[in-house]
C-alpha cells in the first residue's frame, strides 16, 4: 500500500472511530433525534458560497440517509444576513433549527448595529474555514504579491481599485488591513452583491485586484484569465492536485512569505438557537461528523481549497470568542463600527 | 360621467377630492420621514464611500414632497372631484367586509397557523359571502388547506408559519405518507 | 457548422425516456412552481438541488441532472403567467408586465386567448435565445465581460425612460407614485455602506420592502378589493372555453412578428449581463406601447401587450444561463442556484466547460430545444383547464386568492412581517387604482431602484464622483443617449408632429 494512501487511511479509521465514539455516547444518555423537518437557515443570499455548502450537506445527508427526518433550507439574507441571525436568536430552545455562519455573524451586528451577538446561539461546530487569495487580472504585471503592493505604494492615492463583496464585510476588512503597508495609499474599495460578480469585475478589467474566496475565482484561474498572488493564511494550502497546467492551491504563497503580513479566514460553521440541551448539539456534532467523512466532502473541500479544520464544543465556542474580538478590533480600526 | 361604471348606488361617502387630499399628505409625511433619515444617514459625497447613504434616498424624498405638494394643491382646488364620489357607504362597507376578515385572517395565522386559519377564513367566507352551507365551506376550507400543506411542507419543504394544532400534525402526515410509499 | 454537429450529438445525449420524463416532470413541477407567488424558480431549483445529488453521480448523469432543472426553470417561466392574467396576481416578478393586459383580457372572457399567446411568446422568446446560445455562445460571452457598472447603471436608465410615460395619468400622480416606488426601494439594508436606512429600529424592515411582497398587495389584493366593492362579480365568469382558441389565436399572433422580435432581442441582450429578466419585460412592453399605431388599447387588453413582455421576460430567463456556464457567473437567481449546482455535481462553470465538459453543455443547450417544446405543449393542451378555472364561482375563489397571496407574501423571503405588509399594499393598490395613482411606474421603480442606485454608486466611487463616466467609452455612451431620447420621446415627438404643420387628434376611446 503506497504511504500517503495509508496515512489517509488510518486517519478516515481514527476519524471514523471518534464518529462512533460521538455518534454513540449520546446513546447511553437517551441519544435525542430530531422529531420533525430540520430547518437550515442561510444568512446569506441563494448561490453565494453558504448556501452552496448548505445545499451540499443537505444533499449529502439525504444521500447517505444521514438522519431521519429531512432538512428544509430556508434563505434570509436581509440586512446582510441579521435577518437569518434574529430568526435563530428567536427561537431560543428549538431543537429543529441550526444556522450556518460565514463572517457576517460577527460584522452585521458590528457594522449595523442589529442587536444579536453569536452568544445569543449555541456553537455546534466549526465545518471548515474558508480562504481568501488576493487576485489580478493574468493580463497586468504584477507577478507577486510584493510587486503589486509596491505598485499601490507607487500609484497614486485611491488610484487601485478593489472589488470585494459586500460593505464592511470580510473583503473590506482585508483591504483595509491591506492598507497598513501600503504607505498611507488607499484602495478604492467598491462594494458589490456577490463574488461571481466580483469575479467578473476583475476578469473585464475594470477594477485592479479581489481578494475572491477560491472557488469563486478557480474556474477563471484554470481559463488563464486571473493570477493568484497569494494566500491570506498562516501556512500554504494543502491540496497538492494540479488544478491549472502548471500550479496547484499549494503553490500559492501565503501572503507573509511574501512581505505582505495579513491572515484572514472565514468561518463555515454551524450553530443552534440558544437554551437547547446537551443530547441535542451533540446529535449535530454527530451529523456533521459523519457528513465530514463523506468522499462528497471531501472533494468539496478540495475544490474550493477549504482548511478542514474541525472544532466542536468549548474548543469552538473559544475560538469563536477570539474572532469575535479579532473583527471587533480589525473593524474598530477601520472605522466600520455603527454609529450608537 | 363621474360615477365608475357598476358599484353598488347609495349616497357618497367620501369624494375623491377628499381622499385626493387624504393621500397627498400621506406622501408628504412619508417624503418627510424619507428627507429625515436620509438628513441623519447623511446626503452628501465621502471620501471612500462616494455618495452617502442618504444621496440617493434624499433627492427621491424631495420629488415625493414636491409632486405630493402639486397633487395637493390640485386637489384642494378641485371643484369637480369635490362631486365625483370616491366610495359609497354600501361600497365601503363591501370593502371592509373583506379586509376585516382578512385582518384577522393575517393576526390568526401568527397564532394558529397558516393551515388552520386558512381553512376557517375559507370556510367563513364562502359561507357569508357565497351564502354556502358552512359545512361545504368548511370542507372546501379543509381540501385547499390540505392540499397548501401537501405542497408546502411534504413536496416542496418550504416551511409556512404553523400553530398548536397544525404543527404537530407534519411529522404524523408526512410519516403517513412515507408508509404509502408516496414520497 | 461545428455548432450544428455539436448539438445534434448533445439530442443523441438527451434523447433517452429517461431524460424524457425528467423533462416532463421538471416542466409540470416548474409550472406549479411558477403558479405560486412567492415561489419563484431559484427556490423551486434550489429545493430539488440536493435530490439531483444522487442521479449526478449515475454515468451520463450530470445532464440528466441539470435537464431536469433547467426543466422546472422554463416551467417556472411558463407558470408565472398563468396566475398573472387569471387573478392579477403575477407569480414571478417577471410576470408583473403579463398583467397589464393580461389580466383585462382574461375580465373580457378572453382567458384563452391571453394565456395561449403568452405561452407561445414565451416559446418563441426562448427559442430565439437557445438560437443565440448555439452559435453565439464565446462571442455573447465576450459582450457579457464588457459590461462594467457604469454600464449596468445606463441600462437601468434605459428601461425606465422606455417605460415613464407610456401610461396616461396625470403627470405630477405618476411622479409621486415613482418616487414612492424608488423611496421603497431605498427602504432597508444599503448594501453600497453596510448601513440600514430608514428602518427606525424596527428589524422587521431590515429587509425593505420585498418586490413580490408589494406586487402581489398592489395588484392581486388590491384587484380582489376593488371587486369586491363591486358586488362580487367577477366578469370572467362568462368566458366561454373554446377548443379552437389555440389556433385561432395563434393565427392573431403571426400579425405581431415584430412586436416579438423586439421583445426577444430586448430579453436576449437584458438577460446575458446586466438587467436580467424583469426588467426586460417591463422595457419591452414599454417599447411595444410607445412605438404603436394605437398605444390608448394598450392597458385595456392588447394583445401585443402579452407578446411585448413574455417574449422579453423569458428570452432573458434563457440568455441569464450563458454567462453562468461560460463566465461562472449567474445572471439571474435562478442560473445562481444552478451555478451551485454543477459546483456540487462536481462541474465547474467556466471559460473551460464548453472545453472540458462538450457533452454536458450541449446536451443542456439540446434540452432547451427540447425542454421548451415539451413545456408549450403541456401548457398549452392545459389552456382550456387554466381558463375554467375562472367558471369557479367568486365567493370560492376569492379567498383562495386571498390565501394564495398571504403564503406568497410569506414565502418571498419567510417573514411573518410580510403578511402585514402585503395587507397594507393591497389598500394602497386599491386607492391608488381608483384615484388614477398608476401602479406600474411604482413597481418599475422598486424593482429597479436598488440596482440603479447600487451601480450608480459603484460608478460614482469609480470614477471619484465624475458624471462623465456615464459617457466614457461607445458602449456606456450609446445606452445612456438612447435612454435620454426616449425619456423625451413624448416631447420630441410632439416637437415633430408640430414642425409637420398637423397635431394630433385627441385618441378617441376604441
Amino acid at each position: 500500500m503506497p504511504k500517503q494512501a495509508q496515512f489517509r487511511w488510518t486517519r478516515s479509521l481514527l476519524l471514523a472511530a471518534g464518529a462512533v465514539a460521538l455518534a454513540s455516547a449520546p446513546a447511553f444518555a437517551q441519544g435525542w433525534q430530531p422529531s420533525k423537518p430540520v430547518t437550515f437557515i442561510i444568512p446569506a443570499g441563494t448561490g453565494g458560497g453558504a448556501d452552496q455548502m448548505a445545499r451540499f450537506i443537505q444533499g449529502i445527508v439525504s444521500k447517505h440517509n444521514l438522519m431521519t427526518q429531512p432538512f428544509v433550507v430556508v434563505n434570509k439574507a436581509g440586512g446582510a444576513g441579521a435577518e437569518g441571525f434574529l430568526d435563530v436568536k428567536g427561537s431560543k430552545g428549538d431543537p429543529h433549527k441550526i444556522i450556518i455562519t460565514l463572517s457576517n455573524l460577527f460584522t452585521t451586528p458590528l457594522a449595523t448595529g442589529t442587536p444579536f451577538n453569536w452568544k445569543d446561539l449555541t456553537p455546534v461546530a466549526m465545518l471548515a474555514l474558508d480562504q481568501f487569495v488576493l487576485w489580478v487580472n493574468a493580463e497586468s504585471p504584477y507577478k507577486t504579491a510584493k510587486e503589486y503592493i509596491a505598485a499601490v505604494k507607487g500609484g497614486a492615492d485611491r488610484q487601485f481599485k478593489m472589488a470585494g463583496t459586500g460593505s464592511k464585510q470580510e473583503d473590506q476588512i482585508i483591504t483595509v488591513a491591506l492598507e497598513r503597508i501600503t504607505g498611507g495609499k488607499k484602495f478604492t474599495y467598491i462594494p458589490f452583491a456577490g463574488g461571481g460578480a466580483v469575479a467578473v469585475q476583475l476578469v473585464g478589467n475594470h477594477v485592479n485586484s479581489t481578494v475572491n474566496n477560491p472557488i469563486e475565482a478557480v474556474a477563471q484561474w484554470r481559463a488563464g484569465k486571473l493570477r493568484p498572488l497569494c494566500i491570506f493564511d498562516g501556512k500554504r494550502s494543502i491540496y497538492t492536485n494540479k488544478v491549472t497546467q502548471t500550479m496547484a492551491w499549494s503553490d500559492i504563497p501565503t501572503c507573509k512569505e511574501s512581505g505582505v503580513d495579513v491572515e484572514y479566514q472565514m468561518l463555515r460553521g454551524i450553530f443552534m438557537p440558544a437554551g437547547v440541551t446537551k443530547d441535542q448539539v451533540a446529535f449535530y456534532v454527530g451529523l456533521f461528523q459523519k457528513v465530514r467523512e463523506t468522499p462528497e466532502w471531501k472533494k468539496f473541500m478540495e475544490d474550493g481549497a477549504f482548511n478542514q479544520t474541525f472544532m466542536a464544543g468549548d474548543e469552538y465556542a473559544k475560538w469563536v470568542e477570539a474572532a469575535e474580538k479579532t473583527h471587533f478590533e480589525l473593524m474598530k480600526e477601520a472605522g466600520f463600527l455603527a454609529k450608537k | 360621467m363621474s360615477d365608475r361604471e357598476g358599484g353598488p348606488e347609495g349616497p357618497r361617502l367620501i369624494s375623491v377630492r377628499t381622499m385626493d387630499i387624504v393621500v397627498a399628505l400621506m406622501m408628504l409625511g412619508a417624503a418627510a420621514i424619507v428627507i429625515s433619515d436620509s438628513l441623519r444617514l447623511g446626503m452628501g459625497w465621502q471620501e471612500l464611500v462616494g455618495p452617502q447613504s442618504g444621496y440617493f434616498p434624499f433627492y427621491i424624498g424631495l420629488i415625493l414632497a414636491g409632486a405630493s405638494a402639486i397633487n395637493l394643491l390640485r386637489a384642494v382646488f378641485d371643484t369637480r372631484g369635490a362631486q365625483k364620489t370616491f366610495t359609497t357607504k354600501p361600497a365601503v362597507l363591501q370593502v371592509l367586509a373583506v379586509l376585516i376578515p382578512l385582518v384577522i385572517y393575517v393576526a390568526a395565522v401568527y397564532y394558529i397557523g397558516t393551515y388552520v386559519a386558512s381553512a376557517i377564513y375559507m370556510a367563513l367566507f364562502m359561507w357569508y359571502f357565497g351564502k354556502y352551507a358552512i359545512w361545504r365551506g368548511a370542507l372546501v376550507g379543509l381540501a385547499v388547506s390540505f392540499a397548501f400543506f401537501l405542497m408546502f411542507e411534504i413536496w416542496f419543504l418550504v416551511p409556512l408559519p404553523k400553530g398548536p394544532i397544525d404543527d404537530p400534525l407534519v411529522p404524523i402526515i408526512s410519516g403517513f405518507l412515507r408508509s404509502l410509499g408516496l414520497y | 457548422m461545428e455548432e450544428i454537429a455539436s448539438l445534434l450529438s448533445g439530442f443523441g445525449v438527451v434523447l433517452t425516456p429517461f431524460n424524457i420524463l425528467l423533462m416532463l416532470v421538471g416542466i409540470v413541477l416548474g409550472v406549479v412552481i411558477g403558479v405560486l407567488p412567492g415561489l419563484g424558480g431559484a427556490n423551486g431549483v434550489a429545493i430539488l438541488l440536493p435530490l439531483t445529488f444522487s442521479l449526478a453521480q449515475l454515468p451520463g448523469g450530470k445532464t440528466s441532472a441539470i435537464i431536469l432543472l433547467s426543466c422546472i426553470y422554463w416551467g417556472a417561466l411558463f407558470g408565472g403567467a398563468i396566475t398573472s392574467i387569471l387573478f392579477n396576481i403575477p407569480g414571478e416578478p417577471w410576470s408583473v408586465a403579463t398583467t397589464f393586459d393580461g389580466h383585462p383580457m382574461a375580465r373580457q372572457g378572453r382567458a384563452d386567448q391571453a394565456l395561449t399567446a403568452a405561452f407561445t411568446s414565451s416559446f418563441v422568446g426562448a427559442l430565439l435565445a437557445v438560437i443565440v446560445i448555439t452559435f453565439f455562445a464565446p462571442l455573447v460571452a465576450r459582450f457579457a465581460l464588457s459590461f462594467d457598472t457604469p454600464e449596468l447603471f445606463a441600462v437601468q436608465f434605459l428601461t425606465f425612460a422606455s417605460f415613464v410615460g407610456v401610461d396616461r395619468a396625470p403627470p405630477f400622480k405618476t411622479i409621486a407614485a415613482m418616487a414612492l416606488g424608488f423611496a421603497l426601494a431605498s427602504a432597508g439594508f444599503d448594501s453600497v455602506t453596510g448601513t440600514l436606512r430608514m428602518t427606525f429600529g424596527f428589524n422587521d424592515l431590515v429587509n425593505g420592502f420585498p418586490f413580490l411582497v408589494a406586487v402581489i398587495g398592489l395588484f392581486g389584493i388590491g384587484e380582489i378589493l376593488r371587486t369586491m366593492e363591486q358586488g362580487l362579480a367577477f366578469r370572467g365568469v362568462h368566458a366561454k372555453i373554446n377548443p379552437k382558441a389555440v389556433i385561432q389565436t395563434w393565427g392573431r399572433l403571426v400579425r405581431h412578428w415584430s412586436t416579438a422580435l423586439m421583445g426577444s432581442f430586448i430579453g436576449c441582450w437584458m438577460g446575458i449581463k446586466p438587467g436580467g429578466a424583469t426588467p426586460a419585460s417591463f422595457m419591452s412592453y414599454g417599447l411595444a406601447r410607445r412605438f404603436a399605431k394605437n398605444p390608448e388599447a394598450f392597458g385595456k387588453g392588447e394583445i401585443r401587450g402579452v407578446v411585448a413582455p413574455e417574449t422579453a421576460a423569458h428570452a432573458a430567463g434563457t440568455t441569464a444561463l450563458l454567462p453562468m456556464l461560460t463566465l461562472g457567473i449567474p445572471g439571474s437567481p435562478t442560473a445562481a442556484v444552478l451555478l451551485g449546482g454543477l459546483l456540487i455535481w462536481g462541474l465547474q462553470p467556466g471559460p473551460l466547460l464548453f472545453i472540458e465538459q462538450k457533452d454536458f453543455v450541449w446536451g443542456l443547450i439540446a434540452s432547451m430545444y427540447l425542454g421548451n417544446v415539451v413545456g408549450l405543449l403541456i401548457v398549452l393542451t392545459c389552456v382550456p383547464l387554466f381558463a375554467a378555472i375562472l367558471r369557479i364561482p367568486f365567493s370560492i375563489i376569492a379567498p383562495a386568492i386571498m390565501i394564495l397571496c398571504a403564503i406568497g407574501a410569506y414565502t418571498a423571503n419567510n417573514a411573518m412581517f410580510n403578511l402585514w405588509m402585503v395587507v397594507m399594499f393591497g389598500v394602497i393598490g386599491y386607492v391608488f387604482v381608483k384615484l388614477d395613482y398608476p401602479l406600474a411606474p411604482l413597481v418599475l421603480a422598486l424593482v429597479l431602484g436598488d440596482k440603479a442606485e447600487e451601480a450608480f454608486r459603484q460608478s460614482m466611487l469609480k470614477s471619484q464622483g465624475s458624471l462623465s463616466i456615464f459617457w466614457s467609452n461607445w458602449l456606456v455612451g450609446i445606452i445612456m443617449s438612447l435612454g435620454v431620447l426616449l425619456l423625451f420621446w413624448p416631447i420630441i415627438s410632439r416637437a415633430i408632429a408640430l414642425a409637420r404643420g398637423r397635431t394630433r387628434v385627441a385618441d378617441a376611446p376604441t
